[in-house]
């Protein structure tokens, strides 16, 4: 499988999720958000962008227990609980946010 | 002749035996886990600076780094990287591998 | 997956090298999901497999994924008993210096950074075998 961004092909697996991290650029994510029903805010950018992180730190996509609590440690409790990031990512953040940040399936994804 | 140990000394005894019956002037050459059994200070060490007294010891470099182990390496083993590899191939009439 | 309140004590076993098989790995990543049930969670590093630990490691020359940043991870996901047998260490010529550093946050207490890695003797791994519910060999 595959998405068209700015004429270029970019490989997916099944689910959607691009196979080659450094494929990713904001255009891709743009695209893979669109595909989610998801309109990209500064607050859905927080959240990639902290997940991309991550991935570079740890080489893993976080578990969304995980995650919420790593967001809610850098960006304030506010941020860190799973009713506001659901609101972003309605779909499940780990899952949804993980696919628009380029990266694989989070382990641990249930 | 060149020898090719691949395995931990710890898991099996392919360094051990590879040791006991490498000739004086053989090229011993630690590859993949093999590559343990270069570091000082170990179980094996004394058996592997030994063999360094009439034979050449030698470490696939990439591997070493890639077990976060290059800079622990016993002195007088040599670290070769993949071009080192084929050369020490080339040199050699035989090459015993000790799976 | 378990009954409420129902919490297993958890033990992984480690005994092979990084990168020459693929355990080191699988073992990570079933720990990883594992960790989702909120469950008594250990892990032992015993034989080969203290070799996990080493800092420093650099794989770009072999081409396979560096996964020692992940063992940073752990602390995250609420493993912070990592067990290391001192005498395995011993005889590999390491020392707890030439392991990586790692730490796990405690929320109750302002996300002070706490030491994961507790050496062990023979005598204690013992002990902790016997005091588990469960225990994954890798």
């Amino acid at each position: 499988m595959s998405i068209e961004v700015n004429g270029k092909s970019i490989e997916t697996d099944e689910e959607g999720y691009i196979l080659n991290l450094s494929d990713w650029d904001e255009d891709i994510a743009n695209e893979l958000a669109k595909e989610e029903g998801i309109d990209m805010s500064e607050n859905h950018w927080e959240v990639v962008n902290f997940l991309r992180e991550y991935y570079d730190e740890y080489q893993i996509a976080p578990a969304v227990r995980v995650l919420t609590k790593a967001i809610g440690k850098k960006l304030g409790a506010e941020k860190g609980n799973s009713k506001y990031l659901y609101e972003l990512f309605p779909y499940g953040p780990a899952k949804q946010a993980c696919k628009i940040a380029g990266l694989p399936k989070p382990t641990g994804c249930i | 002749m060149l020898h090719i140990v691949n395995k931990s000394p710890f898991t099996t005894t392919s360094l051990e035996s590879c040791l006991r019956v490498s000739k004086p002037g053989a090229t011993i050459l630690l590859i993949e886990d093999g590559v343990y059994g270069a570091l000082d200070g170990s179980r094996v060490s004394d058996a592997v600076r030994a063999a360094l007294a009439d034979r050449t010891v030698c470490v696939l470099g990439v591997d070493a780094a890639a077990r976060g182990v290059e800079g622990k390496v016993l002195d007088g083993i040599d670290v070769v990287d993949y071009d080192g590899f084929v050369d020490l191939v080339a040199a050699n009439d035989g090459v015993q591998s000790w799976l | 997956m378990s009954e409420a309140g129902a919490t297993k004590k958890f033990l992984y076993i480690n005994r092979k090298a990084p990168y020459g098989t693929i355990y080191a790995w699988e073992s990570l990543e079933v720990v990883l999901i594992g960790a989702a049930f909120e469950q008594d969670v250990s892990l032992l590093f015993m034989d080969d497999g203290v070799y996990q630990l080493i800092k420093g490691m650099d794989t770009k020359g072999i081409g396979m994924k560096n996964f020692s940043a992940t063992y940073s991870a752990l602390g995250d996901y609420d493993v912070n008993k990592i067990y290391v047998d001192k005498d395995a260490l011993a005889e590999r010529g390491l020392t707890l210096e030439d392991l990586q550093h790692l730490v796990w946050e405690d929320e109750n207490e302002d996300w002070a950074e706490k030491d994961s890695i507790r050496l062990v003797s023979r005598d204690e791994i013992a002990g902790l075998l016997e005091e588990q519910d469960v225990i994954f060999n890798f």
